[in-house]
């Protein structure tokens, strides 16, 4: 069974086995309660329900009645097919069965004199002794709220809701509201079973849908607050992102792993940490990709296993880059040191990349992970959504303990910061610019570790060369002011002539004290 | 030709004796001695109640002669038993 042990006022919590949901209800749903769900059209709530029967069913053997009051119950079967769910098999094998409270075919039922919906109840009963059923979907309130007009039916849905708690089932009542904000439901029964009440949003934000499931409230026992983003796939139905829910409980490794780059190691005070995410920031043609391959080329070197997720070049040009830099892809990915994962940034939506890039690191287990780039994804979504992700992907990758490295291009070819950058700084740990820099008419490049968490590092802005064996870091630009900034100001006085011819420039000593 | 007519109720409530009361009484009126009458108490026989998709009790189903009907409530309104239930036709 999945419970987890009550909490301080006694609420037990039924895990309900959907991804995400258990981490941000801090374990589920309120075990042996009624909670209402509530969300307008088409924000997912019957998908939702049938997924907590089907979870139940395929995690933890726990049996499941559907109650519909709008689908009939053969449309359900072929709708919940499309995610993987046979529920024609799990019906055979007692694992599952429907209340059918469509509204049937033919001549609507006429009324005469007082009813209640007894015969329902008595129904539920029967199917969820039947099946040692442990959870039950109702779907939905509005249903049945259509087929019957009459003020009774308040009274009977609140003696439904008191007979699921006799029986001690975990219950889901879907409800519609007309808008995502204001009343959770219309129908004035809400406050009899709403102890507990889950919002599913399905907004409009920049152009884009955005899904997001909320707890509003649990009574007796915690949640996270706040609304959390969620996707429907094909083959797992709702998957809710927990972004920070995750626990930052992963340990700060000091074991240091090399970029690829000698010279930039030691400007990092002896390489990145094991478990944390770079971001390189530059314009286009600054050297992103290249340092990525550096970053990739590093990880092969020292038999570790690398997966890069490329969103602005293909499978070929990324070969072909690498091999002019002297690094052979091919031979690492036959070896597989490497594996390239190429997708076109507006094949899907943020929330599906972010589960892909999570199933490929899943499968593949290596230790090193790139994105290139993080901008092109920025494309695809609103500021909000975009944030979201990166905090959820970076706790996902510091969580497994990677080392991570994306790419951020910068909109101005002098200086600026990019949209990623800004929203991102603070989430990883370490931060690389790359900036073009021009001096007397010359267009050169310069590279600054801006930030390293943890650990001293160079803060000077030194020139880098690029050739057919990779990058190389040169000494730093020690008569030119104003790089980051992108207005380079060169400062020809005698006075750094004079400090050159003094002391030897050697890039490894000069290492600052950590301030 | 016989009716049969099905009467579901949830337990031997007031209500569910009222409509048993109720439609002994329009059915002896209207239709003589030609029908039968089956009283199914859902509590006792929740399957059939699954079988027949009963919601709400007391609920009429008369099932036949064709087109099957179906009438919910104490039935205390005759007029709308008759109508619901397609009962005219018999005294034509």
């Amino acid at each position: 069974m999945g419970a987890v042990e009550a909490g301080a006022a006694g609420v037990e919590k039924l895990l309900t086995g959907i991804e995400g949901f258990d981490l941000i209800t801090y374990g589920g749903l309120p075990r042996g309660r009624t909670t209402l769900i509530s969300g307008t059209a088409g924000s997912a709530k019957t998908v939702f329900a049938a997924q907590f029967l089907a979870s139940g069913i395929d995690q933890f053997a726990e049996p499941g009645v559907f109650v519909t009051f709008e689908e009939r119950s053969a449309d359900i079967r072929r709708n919940l097919a499309g995610f993987g769910w046979d529920v024609a098999r799990w019906e055979a094998a007692g694992k599952w069965a429907f209340v059918d409270a469509s509204i049937q075919p033919g001549e609507p039922t006429l009324v005469s004199g007082d009813f209640d919906l007894g015969a329902l109840i008595v129904r539920i009963e029967h199917a969820i002794r039947r099946l040692g059923a442990s959870r039950v979907s109702i779907d939905s309130l509005g249903g049945i709220f259509t087929q019957f007009d009459s003020s009774r039916i308040r009274h009977e849905i609140f003696r439904l809701t008191a007979a699921l708690k006799d029986l001690g089932v975990t219950g889901l009542l879907t409800s519609e509201r007309c808008a995502d904000e204001g009343e959770v439901g219309r129908y004035g029964v809400e406050e009899f079973v709403a102890d507990n009440v889950l919002v599913l949003r399905n907004a409009l934000e920049q152009e884009k849908r955005r899904r997001t499931v909320e707890v509003l409230k649990f009574r007796g026992t915690s949640h996270q607050k706040g609304q959390f983003p969620f996707t429907i796939t094909d083959g797992h139905g709702i998957i809710v992102l927990p972004l920070s829910a995750i626990e930052l409980r992963q340990r700060s490794s000091n074991v240091r792993i090399s970029s690829g780059i000698p010279e930039l190691d030691g400007m990092c005070g002896g390489g990145f940490f094991r478990d944390s995410v770079v971001l390189v920031s530059g314009a286009t043609g600054t050297g992103k990709t290249l340092l990525t391959t550096e970053f990739l080329s590093g990880g092969a070197e020292a038999g570790e296993r690398s997966l890069l997720f490329a969103f602005e070049e293909s499978h070929d040009q990324l070969f072909r880059n690498a091999l002019s830099w002297g690094v052979d892809f091919e031979a690492m990915e036959a070896d597989g040191r490497l594996r390239l994962v190429c997708v076109y940034p507006e094949a899907t939506t943020l929330e599906d990349h972010l589960i892909t890039i999570k199933r490929e690191i899943e499968s593949f287990n290596p230790n090193r992970v790139a994105i290139d780039s993080l901008s092109a994804l920025e494309r695809v979504s609103s500021i909000r959504s975009f944030r979201e992700f990166v905090i959820s992907l970076t706790s996902f990758i510091k969580h497994r303990e990677l080392a991570g490295l994306f790419t951020a291009t910068t909109p101005e070819l002098m200086g600026g910061t990019s949209v990623s950058e800004a929203h991102i700084s603070s989430i990883t740990d370490s931060i690389i610019l790359l900036r073009y820099v021009e001096i007397l008419g010359e267009m050169r490049r310069g590279l600054a570790v801006l930030k390293m968490r943890g650990s001293m590092h160079q803060k000077e802005i030194r020139e880098f060369s690029i050739d057919d064996k990779g990058m190389h870091i040169g000494p730093a630009f020690r008569n030119v002011s104003g790089i980051l900034s992108g207005r380079a100001i060169h400062a020809a006085n005698e006075e750094i002539g004079r400090l050159d011819a003094m002391f030897q420039d050697d890039p490894n000593k000069s290492l600052r004290p950590p301030v | 030709m016989k009716y049969v007519i099905k009467l579901y109720i949830t337990g031997q409530t007031p209500r569910s004796l009222r409509a048993i009361e109720n439609l002994r009484r329009i059915c002896d009126t209207e239709l003589d001695d030609q029908y039968e009458l089956v009283v199914i108490d859902v509590l006792e026989r929740p399957q059939l109640a699954e079988d027949e998709k009963i919601l709400a009790t007391p609920t009429v189903v008369k099932e036949l002669p064709p087109p099957i009907r179906r009438i919910i409530g104490d039935l205390s309104d005759t007029e709308r038993v008759l109508l619901g239930l397609d009962l005219w036709s018999s005294q034509v």
